[in-house]
């Protein structure tokens, strides 16, 4: 027999009130409708506090001119575990790597983190945002513009508070 | 006094056509709000906020909700019946929407052409073409279950026409009272006998009041008699197969006989429009607006005015509305019957207590008749004694656990717990012990 077995224990004939219940159970109602502290979020008008460590749409670090952080090194679509980075690569007349092709696609991405805990150069960065439904399927693929427009906090990967956490 | 006739001729036309275009659409507009009334104490009930984003507080809500029932796909199952399909939520919606004509609702209004009624139609048969057209309402439900070929929807219009014959009986034994009482099938009569009483009838017929409560409880389908929709064993009912405005109307209906229902109780049972006091009393007695009877037994003319029409509008309103809360409140605190408990509490019950009740309140009225007592407030009040003891000890009788087994008592320390004995092992505690 395993444990923590819930009995019930029948009413007893003559000890039971159905009416007492159904008014007890109507003034439990009547309290709770009156009670002015809901439980709803209002969610549009009132946010969640996202959890600093809340990995969401991924946004690219820019330099001040401007151009892209990143170096085109292909750590991240090598790393990446759901396959949803494609990165072409290309090189200036300085010899500096840049993305000509950086792409995600929002759809494949499970949102682990690792792109951003691989990148050399903290380019790239997963987000505390999630608010991202588009009209159609293929507006979900961010290319390297649209992740350079992202404004939103980044994603601290350990959470500083806490000393247990690094 | 030529301003105290009741209005005539083309006026009288005019009047009515108004009355019945205001009456209606006051019957929609109150439906579509009762509906949004339901789910915003629901969701207070439930600690949530309800409909908020169409218009403020949510208002615009009802309209929103019939553009998209408009706008809803009609779906028509393969193996229905085409005709009575279609036809069954006419039939079910006709009925509701008809018997608020004969409710009063408000003291006589007087005009420069006459004195108008505040009804649509004060027909002589009163409640009993109430009885007729609200159980008609059945057959629709009845009929769109059977005609869907669907065997939930069939299982709820044979449920709903079961519980509307078991409990139309009760209705019509506690209505019974109330006619004993009144003397007339006429709610503009009943109305006035109230305002003769001094007393209103929920008082002198308290245990009519309770039948009467309970039956139109199960008369409208409302939980916890909602044994025709039980969505948790039948889908929904006898309106699984229904969408879009067909849906609609069947919604529309519910909430039509509820809103009957609750004026039916307002006025049968605490005075319809009348407020407290002889200053808003209004009757048609020999061709006379009259207020009362002064000691002599002379009538004493009424004063009608616009002032306590409106008051009185409002009065009808505040109780109907009252009801209504009170309708939706039970729902949403109240578990479901199980099917044989609605049958055995509707005819081991109701019945008996309404027959045995009828027979009380008719022998009480026949013995102050004897004993000469005036119809006034000693003839009420004396009703309302015999009623207190009908209704105490029929509260006490339900109070027992003799019809329906429910909830349980409360766990006390005190009181010996027999838990069935079960040896536990040294082998069990090996196995959960780590």
């Amino acid at each position: 027999m395993p444990i923590q077995v819930k009995v019930m224990r029948r009413p007893e004939p003559g000890r039971t009130s159905y009416l007492r219940a159904a008014l007890k159970g109507m003034a439990l109602t009547f309290k709770h409708m009156v009670n002015p502290n809901k439980v709803t979020q209002q969610y549009p008008e009132q946010q969640t506090e996202l959890h600093p460590r809340w990995r969401g749409t991924h946004r690219m670090e820019v330099h001040a001119d401007g151009r892209p952080k990143c170096v085109a090194c292909g750590l991240c679509p090598t790393v990446c575990p759901a396959n949803c980075i494609r990165l072409v690569g290309g090189e200036d007349d300085q010899g500096n790597r840049y993305p000509i092709v950086y792409e995600i696609d929002e759809f494949r991405c499970i949102f682990c983190g690792m792109c951003q805990e691989v990148c050399p150069v903290e380019a790239i960065h997963v987000g505390r945002h999630f608010e991202n439904a588009e009209y159609t399927r293929d507006r979900f693929v961010y290319d390297l513009d649209r992740l350079m427009e992202q404004d939103h906090p980044t994603t601290l990967l350990w959470d500083p508070s806490d000393p247990r956490s690094e | 006094m030529e301003t105290l006739q009741p209005i005539s001729g083309i006026p009288a036309l005019v009047v009515m056509a108004l009355k019945v275009l205001i009456v209606f659409s006051g019957v929609m507009g109150v439906v579509a709000y009762t509906t949004l009334a339901e789910r915003k104490i629901s969701a207070w009930i439930q600690d949530r906020h309800g409909p908020n984003r169409v218009g403020p507080w949510g208002l615009l809500q009802p309209i929103a909700d019939g553009i998209k029932n408009f706008l809803k796909e009609e779906t028509m199952p393969a193996t229905a019946n085409r005709f009575w399909f279609v036809a069954g939520p006419m039939m079910a919606i006709t009925p509701a929407l008809v018997t608020i004509a004969v409710i009063p609702f408000a003291a006589p209004l007087p005009t420069p052409w006459g004195v108008v009624d505040m009804i649509v139609a004060d027909i002589p048969i009163g409640i009993l073409y109430i009885l007729a057209l609200s159980s008609l309402g059945v057959f629709g439900i009845v009929l769109s279950g059977w005609a869907s070929n669907n065997k939930y929807a069939f299982l709820g219009g044979l449920r709903a026409s079961a519980q509307m014959v078991s409990y139309e009986v009760a209705l019509g034994l506690s209505l019974v009272t109330v006619l004993m009482l009144a003397g007339n099938v006429t709610l503009t009569r009943i109305v006035w006998q109230q305002q003769e009483l001094d007393l209103w009838f929920a008082l002198p017929l308290s245990l009519g009041f309770i039948l009467f409560l309970i039956s139109a409880f199960a008369e409208t389908n409302r939980l916890p008699f909602d044994m025709p929709e039980a969505e948790s064993e039948l889908v929904t009912g006898y309106h699984t197969e229904y969408s879009s405005m067909k849906f609609s109307m069947f919604f529309i209906a519910e909430y039509a006989h509820m809103l009957t229902a609750s004026a039916l109780m307002a006025t049968l049972f605490f005075g319809g429009w009348d407020l407290p006091g002889a200053w808003d009393n209004a009757f048609w007695y020999e061709g006379m607006l009259i207020s009362g009877f002064d000691a002599a037994g002379a009538p004493i003319a009424a004063n009608p005015a616009w002032w306590k029409t409106l008051l009185t509008l409002g009065a009808f309103a505040a109780k109907t509305a009252f009801f209504l809360f009170v309708y939706i409140w039970v729902r949403w605190t109240l578990p479901r019957f199980r099917y044989d408990q609605v049958m055995s509490l509707g005819w081991k019950v109701m019945l008996p207590t309404g027959l045995a009740y009828v027979m009380l309140v008719a022998a009480t009225i026949l013995v102050l008749d004897l004993l000469e007592v005036p119809y006034g407030l000693t003839f009420g009040l004396v009703l309302t004694a015999v009623s207190g003891a009908c209704t105490a000890g029929f509260l006490f009788f339900l109070d027992r656990d003799r019809v329906i087994s429910g909830a349980s008592i409360p766990y006390r320390q005190d009181r010996p717990v027999r838990l069935p004995v079960t040896e536990v092992g040294p082998e069990v505690s090996q196995v959960t012990g780590d």
